[in-house]
């Protein structure tokens, strides 16, 4: 496997060893169970003139889970699943289960193309072909949440506890899923599907509800799923998403909690001597980038394997894995272990050492190297660490302080500023959690002074106070009202995957994908706009600007002149000899190396080199 | 000269006021020396010292004067020798006056070089503390006038570093020193810094000379017609531990000019015929989309593939709050406006300053390189310039895309259980200790502050190569003093402050969770250096008594399948589970129990002991998801058994449904259903 061979999503600073453990590490199997009960098709929101229904908002968001997956996990395996369907298809035989699936896919697999695809619009075939029904009804005995339950269970169960976090989501509007049932029969039911529900969750399989509630009617935990998920107290005060003004919050809400945390590492962190913590840290921000690439066969299309192996440069004999490195110091070799070496980068006996604290402002905005690492305390082997955090927490937010800390990672330790984040929510859910950012500071070696290369020793030129006045008006003239970091999407990114989507569900059509990140061309058209970015310009490069390029210009072509000038020279010269009989004749090396560039000019090639190079040029343009 | 060949003339203040320092004087100037070694083999370096008793220099000799100032090495490619010059610095007796040694500095560059213009750069280390010899003629800033124009004339440029310990009070000789050098930096290319501890003495002086290349040159567009034009460089880059060659110890010692080089060949073989090798041009690139590869040649991806053109392209203007400072994604671009174009600077200058007015940022998209596959999105700063001479610019930061975010949600700190929440006495704690432990002290330079901090790994890598370029078998030494409080605060901090520390240990409660005794917990919380497991072995200080007991617990005994109730002991084995390889443990344990009690005895108790052992193992084989385990143990049993006639055992096996473990009980198996059914009625192959 080769990784991004292109370089083209790299640049020299990437390497995040912290995302690859990442994927290897904790693998994902998910399994979906939708509730599909008529209630789930009635319209959301009754004021709303576009009909949508929770239904509707769910296949959006495990649509947009689906595609985030491929991009980012694509290893992590998903089965998606109806209840209180009509139809059944399961392995169980389970009335009123539907597993879905498409061709050339497990019911529980790493999500494809086709799937994407045909999954986003299921709607239109879904009553069709799936249909829905009240599952659970004081008719019949059936019981079809714990019919999914099972289902799910048993298709999450390959893969080991150990490796794999197993997870079931489960959607839907209904709160008392057993309410139509009285007596015996209610409560029986309820007693077995939640008996289910524990079985699972002895098992290892982590069970989550996103429930959907409506503005006129709140989804009440207490009623039943509190004790199918097994919440207590309080815990359900904060399980439950502030109930969606708009359809399209809670939209945002569902997309957000989909997503499973994962922690990159458990560290421990040493406030003073003897107060030592232990956090957990998360990656909230990493670039991602095209998937790997690996190399096939161009005939059968079959994956190839690479074989590495190490050559002595002297001997040209096979070792193998050296265990020693050299560096060349003062002309001498100089070797390493591999224990010296990890010895050398081991300078912090701890994971994060704090150092002290300084204002806020006196971290620069160019005090930055690698995408910032997210802290947040847990209480798992350290009782007592959440509060010493919350405690650090505020003193730092409330006096405007970070913290400087020393992290000991073994491939690069370094000094890290340490900032409270405060919690910023809004209807659409949490957008920023609360916890400490971690950023990674340079060393002095690491920072440049680029500003100073063309130091003179003369005074530099500042801007008037016009000139500013100016500069200020046009700042507010394009200013971006409601700008939020992440509202663009990587155009290099989704056209890769557009066009490997694409092939891969072998549609002849390229997807053509939109550039957000060009600027707005109508905006700036704008006539205040203009008449600013005009002003502006008068001020700080003089009233007769254009014309002045446009004569410096008409001078750099006077240059161009001059230079064709000289390759009609150099042609007319290298006409005075005849180049083919020359080289025929071998006697191109008793030229001089003037009259070789004259032909090299005349010709547009390039001139640079030695003789031979230069003649071998000639060689090659004559076609000998 | 060679394009980024440099001489460098250090000149260092050896007077009595400086003695204190000098060990980190000759340390860093080391470290410059052995990078050089590494990366610059053909750099010019001469050693300057003043403030010495003796006095030898050319120009004392020719004209008189310029006491106290000793030319210890001439200007000349570096070599083990400037090493030696750099180290027991004779402690001199005089106070220097590094106006003379400037003088010297620059006489020697001139005398070597002449005309010749290329790199040259003076680097002056002191204290400035002491009144400077009055000139013959003139004032002392006429002087620095004639210096200043000598400099610029040969193009050499100098960087001062004033080394004053924070204690120190400031007196008028000093104000007046400083104002002369400062003189200096405005009438020639200088650049004066101040730091006071010898740890950011250390960090001070650049060790490594990068030639600055530019990323982009070209127009910032604010709009289709206005442009300004720029070239953009980096602001920071990480300096990294340097990419050691692979060794190999083929070639005979008797060979000197061996590379002592290893290649690395990587060939790609076909899963058909693992022996073939595939050759480069039938090759093609498959890209992952999910579980689907999909082949596409270099150019079919190149017509299709996303090429943006180059440009940088405002898209506006926004408030400086609504980009948080954790969103900056990458090392850090600075904008500098086109070298020598009044009107760029003119322009950046008046933009720069109305943004940092208003607190306001301008969002940029940017394409650096033609055929460049991806844009970056990112977010322009204002750089206002402190120094005359320095030109107003941008720092220049990347932003994430929508895909690069992860929104994970946390539980909010409001919402936690009160047995999470400090109270008063312990917020009260915890605000002192944050008021306290202050790193930016009025009156003081900041501490640790990132520009003046040099990077820990990196001193210790340059001055173990060095040592062991003398001593092959050296061992790494140990982080030094000055280094030491960039990894852990300050000892001194610490105890000024210690009962305010102990405070919060007291209010604080922190006990280890009973539950999770992990025996790796020692492993994944702290990595113990060398020098520091023989620190914990002499003296088990506070902390180590405190919480290290906390975070590892003592390893507690592993379970043992005793005669008594094997099963039992196998499944308390397996529910400790603290780590992957206790599972396998114990599934191996059990495999030598049972292979005893058959092994052991023939009778029929025993086999019955035996089968209920089987029965658990094969049990906990499916659970743990090791069938192979299982099925390869007891494909291994009946081959050994067979031949002694134990067919009771056997026909036990199979009648107990201990047979092997099936592809439909645990998917991992290679065994079908029905080999396993037909296991235990094989025939034997031998002994019938």
């Amino acid at each position: 496997m080769d990784l991004d061979p292109e370089g083209l999503f790299r640049d020299d600073s990437d390497e995040d060893d912290d995302n690859v453990q990442e994927r290897e590490a904790n693998k994902e199997m998910v399994v979906y169970l939708i509730d599909a009960s008529p209630k789930m098709f009635t319209p959301a929101t009754k004021a709303d003139e576009k009909e949508e229904t929770h239904f509707h908002t769910i296949v959006n968001c495990i649509t947009h889970a689906l595609k985030t997956q491929i991009i980012g996990r694509s290893y992590d395996e998903v089965a998606i699943c109806f209840f209180n369907t009509k139809e059944k298809k399961n392995l169980q035989e389970l009335a009123g289960v539907y597993v879905y699936n498409v061709t050339e896919r497990e019911p529980l697999d790493r999500p494809d193309a086709r799937l994407i695809k045909e999954f986003s619009c299921i709607e239109d075939s879904f009553m069709s072909n799936i249909g829905s029904r009240y599952g659970i009804t004081s008719g019949s005995r059936e019981n079809t949440l714990y019919n999914a339950l099972w289902v799910a269970q048993a298709l999450l169960r390959k893969g080991s506890v150990k490796t794999v976090s197993k997870r079931i989501v489960i959607f839907t509007n209904e709160d008392d899923p057993f309410g139509g049932l009285t007596g015996a029969v209610k409560t029986d039911m309820i007693r077995t599907t939640i008996q289910r529900a524990r079985d699972a969750q002895d098992l290892g399989l982590s069970i989550e509800l996103l429930p959907l509630s409506r503005p006129d009617e709140e989804f009440n935990m207490s009623l039943f799923y509190a004790d199918l998920i097994g919440l207590e107290g309080d815990e359900i005060v904060d399980y439950l998403p502030s109930s969606g003004e708009k359809l399209e919050d809670m939209t945002n809400q569902l997309k957000k909690r989909m997503m499973k945390k994962r922690k990159v590492k458990t560290l421990a962190f040493a406030i003073t001597n003897d107060v030592c913590i232990e956090v957990n840290t998360y990656a909230l921000i990493r670039s991602t980038t095209p998937g790997a690439i690996t190399w096939l066969d161009s005939i059968s299309n079959l994956p190839l394997k690479a074989e590495r192996s190490f050559i002595c440069n002297d001997t040209g004999a096979l070792i193998q894995d050296p265990q020693k490195r050299f560096q060349v110091y003062n002309d001498k070799i100089v070797k390493f272990s591999t224990r010296e070496l990890s010895d050398v980068k081991r300078v912090s006996s701890h994971h994060l050492r704090l150092l002290g604290f300084k204002p806020l402002d006196y971290l620069k905005d160019y005090h930055n190297l690698r995408p910032s690492t997210f802290i947040y305390p847990s209480d798992e082997q350290i009782f007592g660490s959440t509060r010493v955090f919350v405690a650090l927490h505020s003193s730092m937010r409330r006096l405007g302080r970070f913290a400087l800390a020393f992290y000991g990672n073994p491939t690069r330790p370094q000094l890290v500023a340490l900032i409270a984040q405060e919690e910023v929510t809004s209807a659409g859910g949490q957008i920023e959690p609360p916890g400490i950012h971690m950023i990674y500071l340079p060393y002095s070696d690491d920072v440049r002074y680029p500003e100073e290369v063309h130091l003179t020793s003369d005074d530099a030129p500042r801007a008037t106070d016009e000139q500013i006045k100016k500069a200020s008006n046009l700042l507010r003239r394009i200013d971006l009202k409601n700008f939020s970091v992440c509202q663009f999407s990587n155009p290099a990114l989704q056209r890769h995957y557009g066009i490997l989507e694409a092939l891969a569900l072998g549609e002849d059509e390229m997807p053509d994908v939109k550039d957000e990140t060009l600027p707005d061309e109508e905006g700036l058209a704008r006539p205040v706009v203009v008449k600013a970015v005009e002003e502006f310009k008068a001020s700080v490069y003089g009233e007769n600007y254009d014309q002045e390029e446009a004569e410096a210009a008409a001078a750099k072509a006077g240059a161009s002149k001059k230079r064709k000038a000289l390759t009609d020279a150099a042609a007319e010269k290298s006409a005075a000899h005849n180049w083919a009989e020359l080289a025929d004749t071998g006697k191109l090396k008793d030229m001089t190396v003037v009259d070789l560039k004259s032909y090299l000019s005349a010709h547009g090639l390039p001139v640079s080199g030695k003789k031979e190079a230069l003649v071998s040029r000639i060689l090659t343009h004559l076609g000998k | 000269m060679a394009r980024n060949k440099e001489a460098l003339v250090l000149l260092l203040d050896v007077g009595p006021s400086m003695h204190g320092v000098l060990q980190e004087v000759e340390n860093i100037c080391s470290t410059l020396v052995h990078k050089k070694l590494v990366y610059n083999r053909s750099d010019e370096i001469g050693v300057v010292l003043f403030g010495t008793k003796e006095t030898s220099n050319e120009l004392a000799k020719e004209l008189g004067g310029y006491k106290h100032v000793v030319v210890a090495r001439d200007i000349k490619v570096v070599d083990e020798e400037t090493t030696n010059a750099l180290q027991n610095l004779p402690r001199g007796t005089s106070p220097g006056d590094f106006l003379d040694a400037i003088v010297v500095g620059l006489d020697m560059l001139i005398r070597k070089f002449g005309n010749i213009k290329g790199k040259q750069r003076m680097c002056l280390v002191t204290d400035a503390q002491h009144p400077l010899r009055d000139p013959p003629q003139g004032t002392k800033k006429d002087q620095v006038d004639t210096i200043a124009d000598q400099m610029k004339r040969h193009e050499i440029k100098m960087d001062c570093i004033i080394f004053r310990e924070s204690g120190v009070r400031h007196n008028a000789v000093m104000d007046e020193n400083d104002q002369l050098l400062y003189h200096f930096r405005e009438r020639s290319v200088t650049k004066v810094v101040h730091v006071d501890s010898p740890t950011s003495l250390l960090g001070a002086l650049r060790t490594r000379n990068v030639l600055p290349v530019t990323v982009f040159r070209g127009d910032l567009e604010v709009s289709s017609s206005f442009k300004i034009k720029v070239w953009v460089y980096k602001k920071t880059s990480e300096e990294k531990f340097p990419t050691l060659k692979k060794y190999s110890d083929k070639a005979p010692a008797s060979d000197k000019f061996a590379s002592h080089e290893v290649k690395v060949d990587y060939e790609y073989k076909s899963v058909l015929e693992p022996d073939t090798v595939v050759p480069p041009d039938q090759r093609i690139k498959g890209y992952l989309y999910g579980p689907q590869v999909v082949p596409i040649s270099s150019a079919e991806w190149e017509a299709v593939k996303f090429k943006p053109e180059k440009g940088v392209k405002l898209l506006g203007f926004t408030d400086r709050s609504s980009i948080s400072r954790h969103y900056f994604m990458k090392d850090v671009f600075s904008f500098v406006p086109e070298p020598g174009n009044t009107k760029a600077v003119a322009a950046v200058s008046a933009l720069a300053r109305a943004m940092s007015e208003m607190n306001k940022v301008a969002i940029l998209r940017c394409v650096w390189r033609q055929g460049q596959g991806n844009v970056a999105l990112g977010v322009l700063t204002p750089n206002i310039s402190s120094a005359k001479n320095v030109l107003d610019s941008f720092y220049f930061n990347i932003l994430p895309f929508a895909e690069d975010i992860r929104e994970f949600q946390f539980r909010s700190f409001s919402s936690l259980p009160s047995s999470s929440q400090p109270t008063k006495e312990q917020q009260e704690a915890a605000d002192n200790l944050v008021k306290m432990l202050d790193l930016a002290p009025p009156g003081r330079e900041e501490i640790l502050k990132p520009d003046f901090t040099p990077n820990p790994m990196l001193e210790r890598f340059y001055r173990y190569l060095d040592l062991k370029s003398k001593q092959p078998d050296a061992n790494v030494p140990p982080l030094d003093k000055c280094l030491k409080k960039i990894t852990e605060p300050d000892p001194d901090v610490i105890d000024y402050q210690a009962p305010l520390i102990k405070k919060l240990g007291n209010v604080f409660e922190l006990k280890e969770n009973p539950k999770k005794k992990k025996a790796r917990t020692q492993d994944r919380l702290t990595y113990t250096g060398a020098d520091d497991q023989a620190k914990l072995l002499e003296e088990p200080s506070a902390e180590k008594v405190g919480v290290s007991e906390a975070l590892y617990p003592p390893k507690k005994k592993a379970g043992e399948i005793g005669d008594h109730n094997p099963v039992q002991d196998f499944e308390a084995m397996l529910t400790q589970r603290s780590s992957s390889t206790w599972v396998q443990t114990a599934i191996e344990e059990m495999q030598k129990y049972i292979t005893a009690l058959i092994q052991d005895s023939c009778d029929r108790d025993n086999h019955q002991k035996a089968l209920e052992c089987l029965v658990a193992l094969r049990k906990a084989c499916i659970i743990e998801q090791e069938p192979n385990e299982y099925n390869g143990f007891v494909t291994k049993l009946c081959q050994k058994f067979r031949p002694a006639g134990d067919k009771i055992f056997l026909q036990l096996l199979s009648s107990k449904k201990a047979s092997l473990i099936s592809k439909e009980e645990a998917p991992d198996s290679d065994v079908t259903e029905e080999m396993a059914r037909n296991f235990c009625l094989k025939p034997e192959p031998s002994s019938q």
